[in-house]
């Protein structure tokens, strides 16, 4: 009998920093895409309720403890953190994300700064807030973009892209430490 | 030569550079044309054209003549602004457009003969004899054509793409800007302040105003220190905004390290794109010449640049300056040279009522009507009233006016409107929404007016913004009015210049008119006035009022030409930086890659993903011998691989089956649980759109997979169809293509090596799929086949992908299998007919690939109706056939079919190749193709035919199943 060794999207890469700026590969984590269907808000507020969790506001975050719900498309958001709940399967599409993508963390002040080099959204502190989620490209790909705390950002990419995404971050790392120390 | 105490620059920090091999030295904050005038090096280039000497003319971006390139080591960039390039310590420029050197430069030659090379000169003599063209006029014309030169090589500095927000935008610091930022700033505004120069100040700064009451370079640097303290304002120097676009988005191109010696991950350039909720151009204005005889020699330059090398860079560009202008702003550089001790030897004013000036002559009155000197200005004449008289002189400034600097607001289509009493075109309100364009920018020329009009700008986009505006008071400064008497041309005996950049002269544009291209568009096309690499700043309104004086218009109703984006030069490098080689496109990579590495597999590229091609073994010497043995292989034993890059589409709900139903041309709605079929997807348009099979998995859940090549796309014409026609439906689907990793086990042993590894044994009829467990991980097995073969495709979370993979050819290996490639699973396909995007390539029906039949009857579906339409189906289409021949000559893909005995032209093709193999099984060259009437052609033989590969071979048609045709091998 085989037994299947489990592999992170990036394997075995250590984080990587940069100044003030960290990158590092999430550890993987549950994760669950809901879409409800049509006319079943209610039934799904009933399952997330005990949760601690609502069902998010385009572009917002849900979030209770080590679980969030983060919004991710009309009618759609994804769970991460913890195991999906019984959902009626009348009520809403559940679907298991969690091998689907790779989660980065980024982190370090000005982060946003590094990422506004390839994310065309304003990801400054004060116009993208603590739970906030958006779906935007980072350069060529799509990405989810959460933010959970301050100066730091959660990002999640499709997994066989995450070496493109990790090249492509670190060079705007090294461009803004690059940029800080120009007049040194 | 260089005044003392006077000017910006840094002289405690002297710098070294290169100018056409020559060691000269500056100081920090010099630009290069800056330190070369201190140097008094006058000549910095050769005319496009005549390859005429050039000096300086202006002192910012919009400069024609002393354009440099600059050498660095990994990069050489022609066609820098030496205006704009800043020196630092090992630059290295070289001039350019000339051979063998700039004072001595052989093309200096097209001067001699520039009678006869007037505008229009190319499209008059090169018209015979016609067989010329290509061979001597184009090469010739190519050789002498271009400026500046390449390396040849890429270049391989790093640059920089970046976006920027915020409430409001000021594009330029002088008065207007600086005022403006302040005044939207203090309110608390969101605020860029965006200058092009490496100093905010503008013509503060260049002109050495009193603002305040104090020197203007000191109220600059207050206002910088308040605002540089302000969290809420951003200072971006050395920026050009250079073009409006949509939705108050901005293009600005900074220079971050070409003031700097190259260094390790700074970027060259970086390329914003900025969205603002407003903005104010604030970008000040440009001074124009005036088109008089010989006006281009070296020495001649814009009156207002005189003050800006004296006030800024603390130079001197001559020893004995004379002012040509015809407005009073050109006086104060006259009085800025006096005062720093240099001698004015005249003013010539071209107004008769020109008031007098301390310090020098006023000629009131009179015109330059030509200039000597060659490679510097020696001396000039001037006209007044009817006497001729001679001044020498070394520096001639001249001033003809000055055109607002309104070209962003023109980026959106709008047209300037003309202004009498300035001479001069102003911009159009509201030309770019939320745009304000303001002070000089605008047409107030007074520090006065341009202080009052930046808070007022402020103001007006600080209401837009729903912000109280702060107190901010108006510092007192001159307000000076503007006066001006138009002239655009002397007349006279000589060359008069308009765009020094191109070379293009008064009687260039007068030709223009007098051969009827005489709408200003076409004028600029027919001479190239405005084409250089100044885009015409410094001619493009002279050029006009030129042409307007030659066809008997008025400037308004001749009219101006676009002002297009970029406003200056933007080089490709920044436009796209992160895109050079692997940064085009994003690289995914499946979980066996490395294990595939490992056995030596080159991998190609299926649309983004990499895929192992064929995996050698010791003693292939080529690709086919490997690719021969695992077709071999997969045939009589077992062979695995990693077809996880197909798409995967989970679909939900209960209205799922009503919806597969409806973007599929067959039926889902009856496949049993458990059970998969294969689909044909149409376009609204009847055409094939994709194939795949998709597994039921549930009563209310389907498991849709695509090709490689249109996941994306088949995931958003679900989308499309989802969203126009059935929103309401119980339908959800999202992709899980990343969430499995999925291998085809394929050939007669595929479940010996299955069994020896599945915690249950397989048991599953042809398309049958189920859940599995393997070493306690949850996956899915299907009964699928793409080879022809028992195959079995196993699916397990991404996760475990690399450590299944690994371990399946490791057991097939045991067995006498193994892995195969991409080479190999595209001939085991060919041999049984299966088709690929190479079939399905946009052009091709159900029918044509003989699967009318899956187009159900018994519902409707997207493109069934499109698929009826007249001449979709019938004998007049061509329809996919098997091609074979035996021997040695290979079929090739893209090669043409036609009928045997028939002329090979193009109206004679009945056809074409799509897919081409050599079969190791059948032992001969197979073909996938299109035929006209193809299937009832089996067994007839055409003629094939590649021009480009020279192959022209005899071919026999046949059914596209060459192996196993009852699928008894796939049944198994």
């Amino acid at each position: 009998m085989p037994e299947l060794i489990a592999k992170s999207p990036l394997g075995t890469r250590s984080p990587l920093t940069i100044g003030l700026l960290r990158l590092s590969e999430a550890p993987i984590m549950p994760m669950t895409s809901i879409a409800v269907f049509p006319g079943h808000d209610k039934a799904i507020a009933k399952v997330l309720k005990p949760m601690g969790l609502a069902f998010p506001a385009p572009n917002m975050i849900s979030q209770k403890g080590e679980a969030f719900l983060a919004w991710t498309g009309r009618d759609q958001a994804f769970l991460l953190g913890v195991a999906a709940p019984m959902i009626p399967a009348s009520a809403a599409a559940v679907t298991d994300q969690s091998d689907a993508w790779a989660g980065l963390i980024f982190e370090g002040p000005g982060a946003h700064d590094a990422l506004m080099r390839w994310v065309p959204i304003d990801l400054r502190p004060e116009r993208f807030a603590i739970g906030s989620a958006i779906r935007a490209p980072i350069y060529h790909m799509q990405a989810i973009i959460l933010r959970l705390t301050a100066n730091r950002f959660d990002l999640l990419v499709f997994r066989s892209m995450a070496r493109t995404a990790w090249h492509e971050i670190e060079l705007a790392m090294m461009t803004i430490e690059a940029r800080s120390q120009r007049s040194k | 030569m260089r005044i003392g105490g006077k000017g910006l620059i840094d002289r405690t920090k002297p710098v070294k550079f290169l100018f056409d091999g020559r060691a000269y030295g500056g100081y920090r904050g010099d630009t290069l044309a800056s330190a070369l005038l201190a140097n008094d090096v006058r000549l910095m280039g050769r005319s496009f054209k005549y390859h005429r000497p050039r000096g300086v003319l202006t002192a910012g971006s919009e400069e024609p003549n002393a354009l440099v390139e600059i050498i660095g080591t990994k990069n050489q960039t022609p066609n820098v602004r030496a205006t704009v390039q800043e020196v630092f310590e090992g630059l290295n420029a070289r001039s350019q457009n000339r051979w063998p050197s700039l004072r001595f430069d052989a093309l200096g030659i097209n001067d001699a003969v520039s009678p006869f090379l007037s505008a229009g000169f190319y499209y008059k003599t090169f018209m015979w004899p016609r067989a010329f063209w290509e061979r001597i006029y184009e090469p010739l014309i190519r050789r002498a054509a271009g400026l500046g030169s390449l390396s040849g090589r890429h270049d391989e500095g790093l640059y920089e793409k970046a976006y920027a927000f915020c409430d409001l935008l000021v594009i330029g610091s002088g008065p207007t800007g600086l005022m403006a930022a302040l005044t939207a700033a203090r309110s608390g505004a969101d605020v860029i302040l965006a200058d092009e120069e490496a100093r905010l100040g503008g013509r503060v700064l260049a002109d050495d105003i009193m603002v305040g009451g104090k020197p203007g370079s000191d109220w600059v640097a207050e206002v910088k220190a308040e605002l540089t303290a302000l969290p809420n304002v951003r200072i971006m120097t050395r920026t050009t905004v250079t073009g409006a676009y949509d939705h108050g988005t901005y293009g600005a191109l900074e220079r971050v390290g070409l003031h700097l010696r190259a260094r390790a991950n700074l970027p060259r350039e970086c390329f914003w794109r900025i969205v603002a909720k407003r903005a104010i151009l604030a970008s000040g204005a440009l001074e124009r010449g005036i088109a008089f005889p010989m006006n281009d020699r070296p020495g001649i330059m814009m009156a207002g640049a005189l003050r800006s090398y004296l006030n800024i860079y603390g130079v001197a560009p001559a020893k004995r300056v004379t002012i040509f202008a015809n407005n009073d702003s050109a006086r104060a550089s006259a009085r800025a040279m006096i005062k720093a001790g240099v001698t004015v030897a005249a003013i010539i004013d071209s107004r008769a009522d020109a008031p007098m000036e301390d310090g020098t002559i006023v000629h009131a009155g009179a015109q330059v009507t030509t200039t000597r000197g060659r490679l510097a200005l020696r001396e000039i004449t001037v006209r007044k009233g009817g006497e001729d008289i001679l001044i020498e002189t070394d520096c001639l400034g001249v001033s003809g006016g000055w055109n607002p600097t309104l070209h962003l607001t023109c980026h959106m289509n709008g047209r300037p409107s003309w202004c009498e009493e300035r001479a001069a075109f102003v911009p159009q309100p509201g030309a770019v929404p939320g745009l304000f364009a303001a002070g000089a920018a605008n047409g107030t020329f007074s520090t006065h007016g341009c202080l009052a009009a930046g808070h007022a700008a402020a103001l007006a986009a600080l209401s837009d913004l729903e912000l109280r505006p702060a107190s901010v008071m108006l510092p007192e400064a001159e307000d000076a009015p503007y006066r001006i008497a138009a002239l655009w041309a002397v007349a006279g005996k000589g060359r008069a210049w308009l765009d020094l950049g191109n070379d293009v002269t008064t009687k260039d544009v007068a030709l223009s008119a007098q051969e009827n291209f005489s709408s200003v568009e076409h004028m600029k096309r027919y001479t190239t006035q405005g084409m250089a690499p100044d885009q015409g700043k410094s001619s493009n309104v002279a050029a006009l009022a030129v042409l307007a004086d030659a066809t008997g218009r008025s400037i308004p109703e001749t009219g101006t030409t676009t002002y297009r984006p970029p406003f200056v030069p933007v080089s490709i490098a920044a436009l796209g930086a992160g895109g050079r080689g692997t940064g085009f496109a994003p690289q995914r990579f499946l979980t066996s890659d490395q294990a595939s590495r490992d056995r030596g597999a080159p991998m190609i590229e299926a649309g983004l993903w990499y895929r192992p091609s064929y995996f050698p073994k010791p003693g292939e010497a080529t690709w086919r011998e490997s690719c021969d043995r695992e077709v071999m292989m997969v045939r009589e034993t077992v062979g695995v691989a990693d077809v996880s890059t197909l798409g995967k589409i989970d679909i939900q709900g209960a209205d799922a089956a009503r919806f597969l139903d409806f973007v599929y041309s067959n039926m889902f709605s009856t496949l049993p649980v458990g059970r998969v079929r294969y689909g044909l997807m149409l376009r609204e348009d009847g055409f094939v759109l994709d194939d795949g099979t998709t597994a039921r998995l549930g009563e209310q859940r389907y498991l849709m997979t695509t090709t490689t090549a249109a996941a994306g796309l088949v995931m958003r014409h679900l989308d499309f169809v989802h969203q126009a026609f059935c929103a309401d439906w119980q339908v959800r689907f999202i992709s899980v293509t990343e969430a499995w990793a999925q291998f085809a086990v394929a050939g007669p042993q595929a479940r010996v090596l299955l069994n020896s590894m599945l915690d249950e044994p397989v048991d599953l009829p042809f398309m049958g799929c189920a859940p599995l467990r393997i070493g306690g991980v949850e996956g899915r097995i299907f009964r699928i086949s793409f080879s022809g073969e028992e195959g079995y495709e196993v699916a397990v979370p991404t996760r475990y992908g690399e450590a299944l993979f690994r371990d399946l050819v490791a057991r097939a290996e045991t067995i006498g299998g193994g892995p195969y490639g991409m080479e190999a699973l595209n001939v085991l396909r060919i041999e049984k007919g299966f088709i690929t995007h190479a079939e399905i390539h946009g052009r091709v029906t159900a029918f044509d690939i003989g699967m009318n039949k899956m187009i159900s009857a018994k519902k409707d579906c997207i493109g069934k109706a499109g698929a009826l339409r007249p001449g979709l189906v019938g004998p007049e289409r061509e329809q996919m056939v098997g091609l074979r021949v035996s021997g040695d000559k290979g079929l090739v893909a893209g090669a043409h079919l036609f009928t045997h005995g028939d002329a090979i032209s193009r109206v004679a093709s009945q056809g074409y190749v799509t897919s081409v193999c050599w079969s190791p099984m059948l032992n001969q060259w197979l073909g996938l193709g299109f035929l006209k009437n193809g299937r009832a052609r089996h067994g007839e033989k055409v003629r094939l035919v590649d021009h480009m590969r020279d192959v022209d071979l005899i071919c026999e048609v046949c059914d596209p199943v060459f192996h196993d045709p009852n699928g008894e091998k796939l049944r198994a």
